[in-house]
């Protein structure tokens, strides 16, 4: 298990125990992360599992996936540091991430 | 108004299953029922003609929550059908004869598919999919089948031949209309994946149905031509289905061996796969007297006639934007709809709001994403947009001028851009799509920016 901790559009935060080996998405849909909903499973097709990535971790999570890019260079609020959660595979790397929920 | 003090979800699928998780997860404290039919919980099912079809996706990552879950959100699911609603006493009425009272109903009751009536359509390998039993019941059959025979190019028809083909099959697929996906894209997306699945090694038949199915008991009873035994195909057997064999000999255990054409033709088939469409499930609200023309007819806060129930997803006729009464099959409609009334319930207030989200569909066929933004229906202008190469396809829909759908493949850049475009309504217009080297992602991001 890897824990993360997600930030939530009222400020809160909410840290998950993450399952190793499926997307950062599932994981968060399984524990109800307010925001994020993952509606096309995990395609990178619809966007709604749009995340900002604490900076410290950009470089461990690696690039963009292709569909990823198009999607975020399109999406509404996007940063340098926009994610989708599907396209992040949890690691135990990925022990004690930090992630924001984007906007809408 | 205030918010309801019992709420009750018909319907295990996509829709239900988002209205309770957005209640609870805005809130909501009071008694909270899902009856779901099936015996499984709520699962996604996009990815049973995909990535579940094919073995890639285990069941684990299909089914949408845990049971613990359900438990934790203190939601009592009830797998168990629905026969009856008493508005009067507002209950409904489960097959064992159980009355579950609620102050709120939620009809997501969905969609089921049409089924083949040509003979011999009751063989064990006339098979069609809706269902995770109905995937696993097709997957066992699929690694077997030599020649695949799907009824109905439409979504689900070439996901599945996609699939198939991936596993080794022979795949034909016939078309009774003179283009694949007639109902949900234009000529010219279809003329690409006519291309597509062509280049597949996919054999797809337009202007062509199926007459009849061949098969299950023997030879003598086959029509003339080309009928063949089921041979070599191994010993599948009937996963999933019970034996409909018609009592001829044993062995044959009621497979398919061929299909005749609507044109005589007659081809070689171990498995028919019919996607021929689906049809509303209305009967409970029938029954109870709610509105009902072509789907639950609801209002644009999604409630029925009876403002006691509402109803959503597939199942649900709704007034989109412009007042046009449609009814859409499609993960984002079910999902966007549940979050909408779960709020709207939670809102408690008088006047109840109005449904807006700009509807999209996708369907992955083999390398070829498809993503439709908006809908299509009374567009009178196409414009193709340029694209990087002969993978990718963009296609701009304009009504009276402005941009009003656009249908991509493997271009979900432009696909987020129309939906940001027609969810804001800072559209391009048909004139300005036309200039040579029109980029639909640039036009979207410097025109919201300046708007």
């Amino acid at each position: 298990m890897t824990t993360i901790t997600f930030q939530i559009h009222d400020g809160s935060e909410q840290p998950i125990e993450a399952e190793t080996g499926i997307p950062l998405m599932e994981a968060a849909v399984e524990n109800d992360v307010p925001g994020i909903d993952g509606d096309c499973g995990g395609m990178a097709a619809c966007a709604t599992c749009h995340v900002y990535v604490d900076e410290a971790w950009c470089q461990k999570l690696g690039e963009r996936t292709p569909a990823e890019r198009a999607m975020l260079e399109n999406s509404f609020d996007v940063q340098e540091n926009s994610r989708l959660a599907c396209q992040i595979p949890v690691t135990e790397e990925l022990d004690g991430l930090r992630v924001e929920v984007a906007p809408s | 108004m205030s918010a309801p003090s019992s709420v009750v979800v018909i319907g295990g699928g996509q829709a239900g299953q988002q209205t309770v998780a957005s209640l609870r997860k805005q809130g909501y404290e009071g008694s909270l029922t899902l009856v779901c039919a099936e015996a499984h919980l709520p699962y996604q099912r996009p990815p049973l003609s995909k990535a579940y079809l094919t073995g890639e996706l285990p069941a684990r990552r299909l089914t949408l929550r845990t049971e613990d879950w359900y438990a934790n959100q203190d939601i009592e699911v009830v797998h168990e059908a629905a026969v009856g609603i008493d508005r009067e006493a507002a209950a409904v009425v489960l097959a064992g004869g159980r009355r579950l009272g609620y102050d709120h109903l939620v009809l997501a009751t969905g969609a089921e598919n049409r089924r083949l009536t040509v003979p011999g359509a009751e063989l064990s390998t006339v098979m069609d999919l809706r269902t995770k039993d109905d995937a696993d019941a097709l997957a066992a059959v699929l690694t077997t089948a030599e020649d695949v025979v799907i009824v109905g190019a439409g979504f689900i028809g070439l996901e599945v031949a996609a699939s198939a083909r991936k596993q080794g099959a022979n795949v034909r697929v016939l078309e009774i209309a003179d283009r694949v996906m007639e109902r949900v894209l234009s000529p010219e997306a279809s003329a690409y994946f006519a291309r597509a699945h062509a280049e597949a090694g996919i054999e797809v038949r337009l202007g062509t149905g199926i007459a009849a199915v061949e098969g299950g008991i023997g030879r003598e009873d086959c029509g003339e031509g080309d009928c063949r035994a089921t041979g070599g195909s191994g010993s599948g057997g009937s996963a999933g289905g019970t034996n409909r064999d018609r009592g001829g000999s044993a062995d044959r255990d009621g497979r398919v061996t061929g299909v005749v054409t609507s044109t005589g033709e007659h081809l070689p088939a171990d498995l028919v796969l019919s996607g021929i469409g689906a049809v509303p499930r209305t009967q409970l609200a029938e029954e109870a007297g709610l509105e009902v023309d072509r789907g639950i007819v609801v209002d644009a806060a999604l409630r029925t006639s009876d403002p006691a129930i509402s109803a959503i997803g597939d199942v649900a006729v709704f007034p989109d934007g412009s007042g046009r009464r449609v009814r859409l099959e499609s993960v984002q409609n079910a999902s966007d709809q549940a979050r909408f009334l779960a709020q709207s319930l939670l809102d408690g207030s008088e006047v109840p709001g109005t449904y807006a989200a700009v509807p999209w569909f996708w369907s992955d066929q083999g390398s070829h994403t498809l993503q439709i933004a908006g809908l299509r229906d009374d567009c009178e202008e196409t414009v193709l947009l340029p694209v990087d190469g002969p993978e990718e396809f963009i296609a701009a829909h304009f009504a009276r001028g402005r941009l009003r759908c656009v249908e991509t493949v493997n271009r979900a850049g432009e696909h987020m851009a129309a939906r940001r475009a027609l969810a804001t309504d800072v559209v391009p217009s048909a004139e300005e799509a036309r200039a040579p080297g029109f980029d639909l992602s640039r036009w979207v991001r410097e025109s919201v920016q300046r708007a």
